[in-house]
Parts: C-alpha cells; sequence; structure tokens
C-alpha cells in the first residue's frame, strides 16, 4: 500500500464532491430534525391542551397569575434576536464577515438576556411559593383544581425550551468562533445558516409558549 | 457537471498490476486498529460496529426470555420470584424493543448498504452517524446500569399511576431510553437527507432497491414519532423523581392520556420493526428468484402508506381502557385500512417468485419461514383489530402470540435472512449452506413450538405478565418452553457457524448470488469509499433479464 | 361448536355475547388459516415448480395486471371491513348496558376487587350476581390502573383511577366464574383474582334477603363501614354522603332549582348540556359530573362545582348515584324556600358571586 493510499484512507470520508450538494444536504437535514423537534414539543402542547380543557378556570387563574411584562419584553428580545441572525445569514453571504459576526454575537448576548429575565421570573415564582409539582405554599391558599397542573407545565415547558435557547447559543457561539476564525466565509454561509433556522425555531416555540401561559 | 466522481482519487490511480486478482484494500483491511474502528467515519464500519452492540442486546434479552420461559414450567414459583419475574419481563421487553429491534436493521444493514444501494460514497453526515452509535451506546449503558440499581417492574410500556409511584430504577432506565432514541433521530435524519442529495443522478425514486424504500419509510417515521415518546419519558421520569403529577388522577391528570401520546409513537414504531424487515424480504425474494418485483410500485407505495397510516391507528391499543365507541370504531376501522398495505406486500413477493428461477438458499428458506409467519402474525392482529374480539383477547398471551409472530417470526426473521444474504457483501466470506438451512429449520420450528401455544393460551384467558397462573395452562406452557429452548439452539447455532465463516470461510466472490441490486456491483467486501470507479448502473437493480457482465450466458436467452 | 372451542382452547360460552363473539371468532381464525396457508402454499409450488434450472438463468419481465391488483386491494379491504363492521356491532353491543340492568359498583385495588350493591352490602373478591340478567359495573380504581376480565364472559375492562367507567354482563347460567386483572398492577398482579358467583333466581332472593344461604364465598364484608353488610340501604348511606360532602348545598332532592339542578327526576332524564349536546343522565354521566364536574355542564348553571376526584370512595360514589336513581319520582315540593347561598368562583370576568337559590 502506497503512502498516498495510507493518507486517504485515514481521511474521512466525505461524501460530497461539491458545496452546494453539502449546503442543500445540510439544510434538509436541519428542516428533517426541526420536524422531529416540533413532534417534541408537540406532545406538551397536546398535554396542555388536554389540561386546559379539563380545567379551564385554573388555567385562567395560572394565567392572570403569570409574569405578563417579563414575558413580553422575552417575546421581543427574542424576536429581535431572530432578526439579528437572519441578517447575520445575509451579510455573510454578501462577505461582510465582521458585521456578520457582530450580528450573531449580538443574537447571542440576547440568548443570554432572554435567559436572564427567564431565571428571573423563575426565582420570583419560588418566592411565591410555586414550585413544580404542586409543591409550595402558593398551593396551599388557591387550591382551584388544576392549578398545579398549569404550574407544573409552565416549568415544564419553558424549561424545555430554556434548555433549547441554550443549545441555540451554544451553537451560534461555535458558529461565531467559525467566522471569527475564518472557517466559516460567504461560500460556507450555509453553515451559519442551518444554526440560524434553529435559532428561529427556538424562537417561534416561544410565540407559541407566550400566548398560552401569560395572555390567554 | 456531466458526472458525478464517486470516487475520484481512486479513479485516476494507475491500474493495478497485471494480475487480476490483485486486491486493493477493502474497508476492513484498510487499517485494522482498535482506534480506526472506534473513531470511523466509514457508515460501512459504523454498521459493523451497531451489529455488534445489537447481537449483544438481542443475546442479552434472549436470556431474559429464555429464563421467563424457564419460569413458567410450573403454575407457582419456579425459580426466581415475583419481583424478579416482572423487572425480567421489563427488561426483556426494554431491551428487545428499544435496543435490539427499533435499531436493528436500520442501523446496521440500513447503514452498511443504503449508501452502496443509491450509489453513494458515504451517509450525507458521517460524524452524526459516529455519534448516532456512541449515543446509542450510552443510552444502551445506562438502560443496563438500571439493572444493577433495582432495574424496573412497569412492563416497557410504563403506564401511570403505577410508573409514577414504583419504588425502582425507573428514571435511569428510562433516560436511557431517551437518549436511544436521539440515536434513532440522528440516524433517521442522516438516511432521509442520504437518500435525497446523495443518489447517483442515474437512480431515480423508482429505480432504487426497496430495501432503500423501506428505510427511508422507517427514517420518517423516526424521526416523527419518536420525540413524541421521548418527550411522554421524560414526563414519566419527572413523575417519578420528583412527583410532578403528570396522568394522575388524585390531581386532576388522565392516565388514559399517557396511553394515548405513548402509542402515538408505540405503534408506529412497529412499523419502525417491521418496515426493514420487508425491505430485507422484497431483496432476498428478486435475489433468489432472479426476477423483477411483481409490482415495484406497491411495494414503494405501500411502505410510504404503512409509515403515514400507521400514525392514525394507535387507539387499537385501547379498546378496553375507556375509549368512546366512536373512537374505538374509527381506530378500528384505520387499523384495517393499515393491515391493507402489509397485505399487498405479502401478495408481491409470493406473485414475484412465479416464472422466476428460483435456488432455495438459507435467505430464502429465512423469507419463506418470514411469509408463513408473517401472514399469520400480520392476520391476527387485524384479528385482534376487530373490536369486539380484541375485549376477550387484549393484555392475554393471545397478543404476545400475535407481536411475537410479528417481531421475532418477522422482524427476527427477515434479520437472519439479511445476515445470511449479505454477509459475503459484509465479510468476503461464505458459510456453510448446509448448516445454514439447518438452522434455519430450527428456528422456525422453535419459534413456532414457542408461540404457537401463547395464542391457544390467549384464547382460553391466561393473562399477559402473570407471575402465577392458573394450573389448566400448564401443560401450553411447558410446550412453550421447550419451544424456546430449540429457537435458543438455533441461534446459538447459528453464531457458531457464522464465526467461523468469518475466519475460514472460502471467498465469497464479488457477487455470490448473481445478484442485481447495486450494491453487488463492487467487490466484496467492497472498498473504503464503495466503488472504486463509478459502478455500471446499466442494467437496474432488478432486471434479470439480461445477463450481468462475467455471468454465464445461457445457451438459449429467454425472450 | 363445543369442539371448536376445545380446539382452539377457548373456555366455555357462559354471558350473553359470548356466543356470538364466538362465532366471530372461528370466522376470523378460519380465514386467517386459509389465506396463510393459501399464500405459503403458493410460494411453495412456486418454489419447487419455477426452480432453478441453470446457472445464470434469465426470466423475463412480469408486471401484474390492473385487474389483479384491483381485485386483491378490493379482496383484503372487503374482508378486513367485515371483520371490522361485525366486530364493531357486538362491540357496541357489548359496551351499551341495557335498559334496566342491576347495578354494581367495583372498586379495585392492590390487589383486590371490592363490590358494592345497591342494597348497601359489599363483598371482596366474590361478585354475586343473578343469572339471566343483566349487571352492569360502575368501576374505578383507588390506585393504579388494573382491569376487569372474565374468561367464560369474553368481557374485559379497565379499571382506571380518576374515572367511573360502566360495563356489564349477563351470565347464562348459574356457576362460578374466574375474574383476572389483566392489566399489570404490580408485584401482586398475577394473584388479583376474584369470582363471579352467579346464582338461580331463587338462591339470589334468598342471598338478598342475606339469610345466610348460597356459597360461604358470597357472605358480605361486614367490615367496610357504613352501609356494609345492609345496616342501611345504599340510598340512606347516599343522604348521608349528600349530607357529609355538602352536596346539598347546591343540588335540592325535591324539584327546586339552586345552584346546582335539582337531583329529582334527574336520572334517565334528558339534559341539554351548555354547548348545546345532549345527552341522557345515566350512572357514567353521574359519575363523571362527580369527578369532572365542568366537562359537562348543564344549560343555565354556572360552572361552579368543584371536582371530588379522589374525595369520594366508589361506595360513596354508588351511594350517591342509587339516591339520585331512587329521586327519579320523588315528590314535588314548590313553594320550600331555600337559604340564599354565597358561592363565589372564578369565572372569565374574574371572581363573582354566584345566582344564588331561586326566590319564592
Amino acid at each position: 500500500m502506497s503512502t498516498v493510499d495510507d493518507a486517504r484512507a485515514l481521511a474521512p470520508a466525505e461524501p460530497f464532491s461539491d458545496g452546494p450538494g453539502q449546503a442543500h444536504a445540510a439544510r434538509l437535514g436541519m428542516w428533517v430534525f426541526l420536524a422531529s423537534e416540533v413532534l417534541l414539543f408537540a406532545a406538551l402542547f397536546t398535554l396542555f391542551a388536554a389540561s386546559r380543557t379539563q380545567h379551564p378556570a385554573a388555567f385562567h387563574e395560572g394565567v392572570a397569575h403569570a409574569k405578563k411584562v417579563l414575558g413580553s419584553i422575552n417575546t421581543a428580545v427574542l424576536l429581535v434576536s431572530s432578526t439579528l441572525v437572519a441578517l447575520a445569514v445575509q451579510v455573510l453571504r454578501r462577505g461582510r464577515t465582521r458585521v456578520a459576526g457582530l450580528l450573531v454575537a449580538g443574537t447571542v448576548v440576547l440568548g443570554g438576556v432572554f435567559l436572564a429575565i427567564k431565571i428571573t421570573e423563575y426565582v420570583e415564582h419560588f418566592g411565591e411559593g410555586i414550585q413544580p409539582g404542586g409543591r409550595g405554599a402558593f398551593f396551599q391558599e388557591h387550591a382551584t383544581r388544576g392549578l398545579a397542573e398549569f404550574w407544573t407545565l409552565y416549568f415544564g415547558m419553558t424549561g424545555l425550551h430554556a434548555v433549547h435557547v441554550v443549545v441555540g447559543m451554544t451553537l451560534l457561539s461555535i458558529a461565531l468562533l467559525g467566522i471569527l476564525t475564518g472557517r466559516i466565509t460567504a461560500p460556507s454561509a450555509h453553515r451559519l445558516e442551518v444554526f440560524a433556522i434553529y435559532w428561529h425555531l427556538v424562537d417561534l416555540v416561544w410565540l407559541f409558549l407566550w400566548p398560552l401561559f401569560y395572555l390567554a | 457537471m456531466t458526472t458525478l466522481p464517486i470516487a475520484p482519487d481512486v479513479a485516476r490511480e494507475p491500474a493495478p498490476s497485471s494480475s487480476p486478482i490483485v486486491r486493493a484494500p477493502s474497508y476492513l483491511g484498510v487499517d485494522t486498529t482498535l482506534r480506526s474502528w472506534l473513531v470511523t467515519t466509514d457508515h460501512k464500519r459504523i454498521g459493523v460496529l451497531f451489529f455488534v452492540a445489537l447481537a449483544c442486546m438481542l443475546a442479552l434479552g434472549g436470556f431474559f426470555a429464555l429464563a421467563l420461559r424457564l419460569e413458567h414450567l410450573t403454575p407457582e414459583r419456579t425459580l426466581m420470584s415475583a419481583h424478579t419475574y416482572n423487572r425480567m419481563f421489563t427488561l426483556h421487553g426494554v431491551i428487545m424493543v428499544w435496543l435490539f429491534m427499533i435499531p436493528s436493521i436500520p442501523s446496521s444493514f440500513g447503514n452498511f448498504l443504503l449508501p452502496m444501494m443509491i450509489g453513494a460514497r458515504d451517509v450525507a453526515f458521517p460524524r452524526l452517524n459516529l455519534a448516532s452509535f456512541y449515543v446509542y451506546v450510552a443510552g444502551a449503558t445506562l438502560v443496563l446500569l438500571s439493572m444493577f440499581a433495582s432495574a424496573i417492574d412497569t412492563g416497557w410500556t410504563f403506564y401511570p399511576p403505577y410508573s409514577s409511584s414504583t419504588p425502582t430504577a425507573l428514571p435511569l432506565a428510562l433516560l436511557g431510553v431517551f437518549i436511544v432514541g436521539f440515536s434513532t433521530i440522528m440516524t433517521g435524519v442522516n438516511f432521509i437527507v442520504t437518500t435525497h442529495t446523495l443518489r447517483d443522478r442515474r437512480i431515480g425514486w423508482m429505480q432504487m432497491p426497496l430495501f432503500v424504500w423501506s428505510v427511508y419509510a422507517t427514517s420518517i417515521i423516526q424521526v416523527l414519532a419518536t420525540p413524541v415518546l421521548g418527550m411522554v419519558l421524560l414526563l414519566v421520569v419527572a413523575n417519578n423523581a420528583f412527583s410532578w403529577g403528570f396522568f394522575d388522577p388524585a390531581r386532576g391528570g388522565d392516565p388514559v392520556l399517557y396511553q394515548h401520546l405513548f402509542w402515538f409513537y408505540s405503534h408506529p414504531a412497529v412499523y419502525i420493526m417491521i418496515l426493514p424487515g420487508m425491505g430485507v424480504v422484497s431483496e432476498v425474494v428478486s435475489t433468489f428468484a432472479r426476477k423483477n418485483p411483481y409490482s415495484y410500485k406497491a411495494i414503494a407505495y405501500s411502505s410510504l402508506g404503512i409509515a403515514f397510516v400507521g400514525f392514525l391507528t394507535w387507539g387499537h391499543h385501547m379498546f378496553v381502557a375507556g375509549m368512546s365507541r366512536f373512537d374505538a370504531g374509527a381506530f378500528g376501522l384505520l387499523s384495517m385500512l393499515v393491515a391493507v398495505f402489509s397485505a399487498i406486500k405479502v401478495f408481491n413477493w409470493t406473485w414475484t417468485l412465479k416464472r422466476g428461477a428460483i435456488r432455495m438458499r438459507t435467505p430464502l428458506l429465512y423469507v419463506f419461514a418470514f411469509l408463513f409467519l408473517f401472514v399469520f402474525g400480520g392476520m391476527t392482529g387485524v384479528a385482534v383489530a376487530t373490536t369486539s374480539l380484541d375485549v376477550h383477547w387484549h393484555d392475554t398471551y393471545f397478543v404476545v402470540a400475535h407481536f411475537h409472530f410479528i417481531m421475532v417470526g418477522g422482524t427476527l426473521t427477515a434479520f437472519l435472512a439479511a445476515i445470511h444474504l449479505w454477509f459475503p457483501k459484509v465479510t468476503g466470506k461464505l458459510y456453510s449452506e448446509r448448516l445454514g438451512m439447518l438452522s434455519a429449520a430450527l428456528v422456525f420450528a422453535g419459534f413456532f413450538v414457542t408461540f404457537f401455544p401463547q395464542f391457544l393460551l390467549g384464547n382460553g384467558g391466561m393473562p399477559r405478565r402473570y407471575f402465577d397462573y392458573p394450573p389448566r395452562f400448564q401443560a401450553l406452557h411447558v410446550v412453550s418452553t421447550v419451544g424456546s429452548w430449540v429457537l435458543g439452539a438455533g441461534l446459538v447455532v447459528t453464531l457458531g457457524y457464522l464465526l467461523h465463516a468469518l475466519f475460514w470461510g472460502a471467498d465469497a466472490g464479488a457477487n455470490p448470488w448473481g445478484s442485481r441490486s447495486f450494491e453487488w456491483r463492487t467487490p466484496s467486501p467492497p472498498p473504503k469509499h464503495n466503488f472504486r470507479e463509478p459502478p455500471d448502473l446499466e442494467l437496474g437493480a432488478y432486471d434479470y433479464t439480461r445477463p450481468l457482465e462475467g455471468e454465464p450466458r445461457e445457451p438459449e436467452a429467454a425472450s | 361448536m363445543d369442539w371448536l372451542r376445545a380446539l382452539l382452547y377457548v373456555p366455555e360460552a357462559a354471558s350473553s355475547v359470548a356466543d356470538r363473539v364466538d362465532a366471530l371468532h372461528v370466522f376470523v381464525i378460519t380465514v386467517t388459516m386459509v389465506m396463510a396457508t393459501y399464500v405459503f402454499g403458493a410460494a411453495a409450488w412456486f418454489a419447487i415448480r419455477f426452480h432453478r434450472r441453470r446457472e445464470g438463468q434469465l426470466t423475463e419481465e412480469l408486471r401484474p395486471s390492473r385487474f389483479h391488483e384491483i381485485a386483491i386491494i378490493s379482496g383484503l379491504t372487503g374482508t378486513f371491513v367485515l371483520w371490522w363492521v361485525l366486530g364493531y356491532e357486538q362491540y357496541v353491543t357489548m359496551t351499551s348496558p341495557p335498559e334496566g340492568a342491576q347495578t354494581v359498583y367495583l372498586e379495585a385495588k392492590q390487589w383486590m376487587w371490592k363490590f358494592t350493591y345497591d342494597d348497601g352490602r359489599s363483598t371482596n373478591d366474590v361478585l354475586v350476581v343473578p343469572a339471566g340478567k343483566p349487571v352492569k359495573l360502575v368501576m374505578s380504581s383507588r390506585d393504579v390502573i388494573h382491569s376487569f376480565f372474565v374468561p367464560q364472559f369474553r368481557m374485559k375492562q379497565d379499571v382506571v383511577p380518576g374515572r367511573f367507567v360502566t360495563t356489564w354482563f349477563e351470565a347464562k347460567a348459574p356457576g362460578e366464574y374466574a375474574i383476572l386483572c389483566a392489566e399489570y398492577c404490580g408485584v401482586s398482579h398475577s394473584r388479583m383474582r376474584g369470582e363471579v358467583v352467579a346464582l338461580s333466581p331463587e338462591a339470589y332472593a334468598s342471598w338478598r334477603r342475606g339469610d345466610g344461604s348460597g356459597p360461604a364465598t358470597t357472605r358480605a364484608d361486614c367490615g367496610g363501614g357504613p352501609g356494609s353488610c345492609g345496616d342501611a340501604d345504599l340510598v340512606t348511606f347516599g343522604r348521608e354522603v349528600a349530607a357529609k360532602r355538602a352536596c346539598v348545598a347546591c343540588h335540592s332532592f325535591d324539584g327546586q332549582r339552586h345552584v346546582g339542578p335539582t337531583w329529582r327526576g334527574l336520572f334517565g332524564a334528558p339534559r341539554t348540556l351548555a354547548g348545546g349536546k345532549r345527552v341522557v343522565a345515566d350512572e357514567a354521566y353521574l359519575t363523571r359530573s362527580m369527578m369532572e364536574p365542568l366537562a359537562d355542564v348543564v344549560d343555565g348553571y354556572p360552572p361552579l362545582m368543584p371536582s371530588y376526584q379522589g374525595q369520594l370512595s366508589a361506595a360513596e360514589t354508588g351511594a350517591l348515584v342509587e339516591l339520585i336513581k331512587s329521586l327519579r319520582d320523588a315528590p314535588e315540593s314548590p313553594g320550600v324556600a331555600l337559604p340564599r347561598l354565597e358561592v363565589r368562583a372564578v369565572t372569565d370576568a374574574g371572581v363573582v358571586p354566584s345566582r344564588g337559590g331561586p326566590s319564592p
């Protein structure tokens, strides 16, 4: 076996022979994965719908008690962050790497802001004696049937969403690193794009959680 | 660009020396260190890794099955306590369903063959593919660890409220299953994207080998159903570990809602398990009958039909759980529809044999076993979907027998057929045909003797998951237990001669079966990048009307 | 038919629906056997008839005729739909308790069955019923899911905590029939067995009188609290429960409109719900209204009632239902002023006082 052979054998098998093909595959892969993610949340939304039908009064009571202002600020934060990352992809395609880097950094920071507000909310609720599973002093005073379920769902669903925010921030940080080190440039903008698509999903899920837990 | 270079570097290589049997290293030979296997991104090696892991899980699950059967030799305690028995049947179910059946054919043979069958060098995301293997290993490890921490005793369905309060290591095992689900999703995404983006331009959707269709349909189910299961399992973990109280009637939840969510995944999961097996059967039948599939489109579309209608039938697991009459009727009718798709496939396979040139070899023998067992299992499935009959059969051994006919008689038999069909492709060696036939006969006989009596037990009203049972059922239980030994012996013999063939088997040559399928148009075992040069795809994957290059010509060609 | 049952290992058909179910069973299994044999036989015949004669033998390409495809698909669909029609028709019968069935309340728990009869008696693990008469079971579980399974009756129904499910059966002849739990419920799942004892009309009548006749196992359990052993019938017990649980704060026994609908003449009457749906107030509706009151609110009443899920035992629930049943033809006594109640509840508009009772 020649040394050339050896070198090639050790290299990872690159299945694609051209860039556009690879970009197409990456995008398709992300969309298929998002379909999967949507069904992950769908299970919880189903549970929410079923519980709400069963205890409409308790769910009204729960929504009335939610931190409307903080929740709405968070919606704005996420929407702006989603816009920033969408712009970043456009800008990167035109080759303006530095601006793209800044925009991505902005997205990650806004993600952090979202989490900070979310944690503030959690802490305040804990302070009021609201804990998942119907534990805490709050439920001694408010015994409405189904209220515990509302707050458990609140923590479960927003918590799972927060996990997705963290994952999205991690992915975008990786992309940011790639932009800074010059591994992600205009021709390989799809790498940023797939992470941006993911971030849009995170945003979109929140757009459903917001009315359910804060407005309805 | 006009041609898609399959392996451009290799193609440019100077032609090998004069001797025609000089062998450039196959994927097995390029690097033989352990490390090269563990960090490989070659889909073929990942397929082999999965195969080894899956075989271990099959052995473990099978061991539990044998122990369970042994326990039922007598109506009272035979060798274990009720608590041990409960944990053992749960582990048998969890291991067989999630650690063996669901990943079985897609992750091992799908990984190995799907890219080759569409003329690709690898899957679309090779590193994700490797990650999927390690995620599987991590999840499986958690499940196995739970065995040492009091295991789980809920049955593989984890119904609350029981699962909310069981004091066993349920969270550990369920997190394991949850993680294995990630592996399933990764593999599914990978296969879908690979099929879409890496197909050789000369292979259209209707020219793909049917195995690709079945794996593609399976992947769709995997991607769409697994997350629902994952979420539901997390909720069960939250209930058990933190008493969050979902589905808890005392706090206003509904246990039946859990069953809806669980079966929304777990019924399609049945098709995840059987569809790839159906793909294997399509390949085996055509290869050994040297015949085009009776209706290619019917087989391909029925795979998609099963994938979609399979999502709408979950309610038939709950006819006696207290669902409304309308729901029961609707789910019953939809279940009938999905059975039609499976039956279409069965007729197609049978009629593919007509006017073929059939040679009975081990894989085909397994497929014959499959045909018998699957038709029986499938038809009894329609029988249990018949609402009034299900009332009697639900949660009895009839159901146990039915799904073992599908899972073991169908999927495991197809898995064995796949092993024997593609053993020469994967290893380049031939196994002993005589021992192959013998063990196929053992497996079939053992299986039938094990599970046929269970239909009768179910008719008699023997509920499943019973540690003690009324003594009148003992005779049938003994027969079933004896059958399980024969089945086990058949599998051990298989393992024996396959290991022997792996080391000392005769050289198989590139295409020992004379198959037209695309994975055979490269040496066996295949080179690292599957094809040294773009394969000749002139002849279709099922075209047996013309001879393959190098095949002995017939004196009088069929017209 | 009996030899077929023996062949299929099916137990005797002891309920009114069992014979029809068995007939369908035999039909379905016969078709299954014929199909499996046909497919396998065809495959085996092709394997012999078209075995390979030479190495590299070529075959011609066959395509199915449109007719063959349509025939197979419609044949299969037809067969399966026929099964569905037959099975579903039986299922509807099996899930529709006939009018006038005698009601027994069942509470399942790990790992026993407790039956409460309308005369207030209760038995453990033994269900005493009259042969030849339909018996309706109103069932709930105290802990996990169980499933009430009597193989000889071909009936099975999951018993779910937090829900009341009804099912029914009619034993054809006097005898003893095994009850098995068919839903895995924990370590002693396989020991959770019981027995249906069907008595002849005379034996049953004497058992009802409680004169100690009948099999020893059928003797009532006398440790079951108020109402057990026939100290008081279930209706009397129901009045106690209604008072203790404050049902009477909102529901009258005599036809007066109050915060909630009156119980007089309620049982078996058609109700119009808030959404416009019409239902009949049977046991299932009444028990559901206790556990999930807001699911089916009667038109014209505020959605105020709290849920009693997890608070009422099966015996108490049964007692209330029996009480409501007994008030079907209770005398109306208009003109009695009811105390005005201050019931406050949360509605869409926030906390509002209820409408209270009507003034005379």
